[in-house]
């Protein structure tokens, strides 16, 4: 955070519930990235990730009862996968926090938070269908929105439409 | 369901509906069904396909099959222009085309440096309650043709017939209305707009007590909504309900109230939760109930953004759209307050193109039928038509 | 009916008033499997209801295929759900008729170019009769539409294949070009 410059509450808000996860977790997290938009911090050790998504959930301090959105996202520059998950204090405290979990692009895995949020369930379940990292732990990780039986990860940036599905032609 | 050992009838089971206790079967071996409902069934809402596992008429499973709607939204929104996205948010959640627009422009205004004219936000408002009314009637129309009544459907939809009429008048369509830019509006309201709209309120009050007296004060309804698909307040959270579903368990959590955006901060109006007296808090009537007063509270808003809406002189809906939308570099996650719970939008953006790096639709109905398999559980099948109902699903908003 | 059918030429004046009377009974009573999928079926719906009502054409929803004898399909039509349509159409009796309502079912809509789970048009899958354009078409569009179908079947006979009884929808239909084209010429003249 620059020196001088007006920090918005909720930003503040933020940089204290990110100060007690670091507190416990030092090095597994980094630094907390704190842009007014969106504040987030990314999970360095992947497989530490179910372990501090309950201490945000359980803490009493943070009580990040309530998971926002997670949402898939493919870095092509960077060969990876990862997703994001938005977190909110929901009728508890005002803080909200985002955090950022990357894995690799091919047969990459992220831990699954699904017993810790059920949000996660169903949305852990579309990131794999649109971009094909698996989760481990996900009670019944399968797809959701496309069939079962569809070619590719549609959501990545080098994805190509197949030219046939079940004898019905797929393009335009 | 409970197993007891009554002396003189063998084995019995039996379930509770009310203060009753009902035997279901004496010392009969049963077999699992497995009933497909959908994707083509007329109390779907949609194409959604519920395979239920049932024992007789008990379900003991109904899982929710998604995805016949799936329409690529996610792609479509990385090739095309930032302003281009919004007839397409328009089609997520088609009940509530304003609403859905809104919640885009504010999160892609996020990442701008520009200030929204004051009439601009007042006509947004008013705009996005009217949707808010019209698609509550759709909710409670189709709720009372799933569980048999035909009537209020059409009562319902009478009513609607207005104030799409209005929007036509105003947006220049029906139902998807590509009216909320990024920066602004497409147009100004027309000259008696307001005054019609105010009309329209005074038309519309006494209606919501004739629809009350029709179909949330008749006695079959209750009997069938009430005490069906109980969801506590604390496991609701952990779902991630939002809006009628989350109040209807008892939490008072309005984005409108709790993360306000555009000028909510300056109106006055409730944020309506059961107390538990006309309906057991978290049952699928609190949830009706809570559709039914919140089309009062929109109509306040209406009548206090029309008495303090600025004039039209000098305005150009579209003076702070830039040339070119290209927000700074960043990620946002935006949200809004949808009929049926929060649209959020995390919109990724590099800074430098005219298209989204990457634009992600949190649906609030993909996210309230997620805990499905576990209200269904121990429900019979005629309950389960009635727990989709107060789910309110919008199949667009579900599979996107 | 057999007998009828077997090597009957078309024109035939013994059977014009048997099939004037047919037709009738079939267009003044559509009952439409309304597959309402997306966004047209909303549209659907207030057509249905009391402000645009359908049911003083006798036009009456029903929930079931093999009930109905038009098959309405608004909305997107998906991979997944394409199967399921013409799994659904198969179980329709015949005559039956589709009309394909909106412009997801038309040719993918506004999901042509990205949506890549999209079918651009149902005519790929299932054989269409009458196109209604519109995202969402107006009711009075698919009040239009039906109008059409019913004017498709005032051209059956029996022994006329559908193919032919479209083709002469087509010539018999005004096409507002035509209209638009007489009236510069005689304006003009």
């Amino acid at each position: 955070m620059e020196e001088g410059k007006v920090i918005s509450q909720s930003l503040q808000e933020s940089a204290a519930a990110y100060s007690i996860i670091h507190e416990k977790f030092g090095s597994a997290i980094s630094a907390l990235d704190a842009n007014e938009t969106m504040p987030f911090f990314e999970v360095v050790d992947t497989l530490q990730w179910t372990e501090i998504a309950l201490f945000m959930r359980d803490h009493p301090k943070l009580k990040f009862n309530y998971m926002a959105c997670l949402s898939g996202v493919d870095y092509p520059t960077e060969e990876k996968l990862g997703i994001i998950c938005n977190f909110e204090s929901l009728a508890l405290f005002n803080h909200k926090l985002a955090v950022k979990v990357k894995c690799a692009r091919d047969g990459g895995s992220i831990p699954s938070v699904a017993c810790v949020w059920h949000t996660a369930n169903w949305h852990e379940r579309e990131a794999y269908d649109m971009f094909g990292m698996t989760f481990t732990g996900h009670p019944e990780l399968r797809r959701i929105l496309c069939p079962d039986d569809w070619e590719g990860y549609p959501l990545r940036k080098d994805y190509k439409v197949q030219d046939q599905y079940h004898g019905i032609k797929v393009p335009y | 369901m409970q197993e007891l050992d009554t002396a003189g009838l063998g084995s019995v089971r039996v379930t509770r509906q009310s203060d009753t206790v009902v035997i279901l079967e004496k010392d009969l071996a049963t077999e699992q069904m497995v009933l497909a409902m959908g994707p083509q069934h007329p109390s779907t809402h949609g194409v959604l396909k519920l395979e239920c596992l049932t024992d007789g008429e008990v379900i003991t499973q109904a899982e929710p099959y998604l995805g016949y709607l799936h329409r690529c939204f996610e792609k479509c929104c990385e090739n095309v222009d930032y302003p281009a996205v919004v007839p397409y948010t328009d089609r997520l959640d088609y009940l509530a085309g304003m609403n859905s627009e809104f919640a885009y422009a504010i999160t892609v205004e996020k990442l701008l440096d520009i200030e929204i004219p004051r009439r601009v936000e007042f006509i947004r408002v008013i705009v996005a309650e009217l949707n808010r009314i019209a698609s509550h009637l759709v909710a409670i129309g189709t709720y009372g043709i799933d569980l048999g009544a035909f009537t209020p459907f059409l009562f319902c939809f009478r009513d609607r017939e207005i104030i799409l009429g209005l929007l036509e008048w105003a947006s220049g369509a029906r139902m998807l209305y590509n009216y909320i830019w990024v920066g602004g509006l497409a147009y100004d309201v027309p000259a008696d707009f307001l005054k019609r709209v105010k009309e329209f309120v005074n038309y519309f009050r006494p209606k919501t007590v004739e629809l009350c007296e029709l179909l949330t004060k008749n006695e079959i309804f209750v009997k069938r909504t009430l005490g069906i698909g109980i969801m506590p307040a604390d496991v609701a959270i952990n779902y991630g309900w939002s809006g009628p579903m989350l109040r209807g368990s008892g939490v008072k959590w309005d984005l409108r109230r709790n993360d306000p955006y555009s000028i909510y901060p300056e109106l006055d109006f409730k944020v309506p939760v059961p107390d538990g007296k006309d309906s057991v808090i978290g049952d699928c009537l609190s949830r009706h109930l809570v559709r039914a007063w919140e089309m009062d509270e929109s109509l306040k808003i209406i009548e206090q953004c029309i008495d303090k809406i600025p004039s039209a002189e000098g305005f150009n809906p579209r003076s702070a759209i830039p040339k070119r939308i290209r927000p700074k570099a960043g990620e946002v996650y935006g949200r809004a307050e949808n009929p049926r719970g929060e649209l959020g939008f995390y919109i990724e953006s590099d800074g430098k193109s005219t298209k989204p790096v990457r634009c992600k639709a949190r649906s609030s109905c993909f996210v309230n039928l997620s805990a499905m398999k576990d209200l269904s559980k121990g429900q019979l099948i005629p309950d389960l038509v009635a727990i989709i109902g107060s789910i309110d699903i919008v199949l667009g908003e579900v599979d996107r | 009916m057999g007998l009828l059918d077997a090597g009957i030429t078309k024109h035939n004046m013994l059977v014009t008033s048997v099939d004037n009377v047919l037709n009738w009974a079939r267009l003044s009573s559509l009952w439409p499997m309304g597959f309402g999928l997306a966004c047209c079926a909303i549209e659907m719906m207030a057509t249905n209801a009391s402000n645009y009502d359908l049911e003083r054409f006798g036009i009456f929803p029903r929930s079931s295929p093999r009930q109905s004898d038009l098959m309405i399909v608004a909305g997107t039509v998906t991979m997944k759900m394409a199967e399921r349509v013409v799994r659904l159409y198969e179980q329709m009796p015949e005559p039956r008729y589709v009309l394909s309502m909106g412009s997801c079912s038309n040719c993918g809509g506004p999901y042509w170019e990205h949506g890549y789970h999209v079918l651009k048009g149902v005519d790929r899958i299932i054989p269409v009769d009458v196109y209604v354009p519109g995202c969402p078409p107006r009711p009075e569009s698919l009040i239009g539409g039906l109008m059409k179908i019913q004017e498709l079947i005032r051209m059956e006979q029996i022994g006329l294949s559908r193919a032919d009884a479209l083709k002469k929808l087509a010539e018999k239909s005004v096409d507002p070009r035509f209209i638009i084209e007489r009236e510069r010429t005689v304006v003009g003249a």
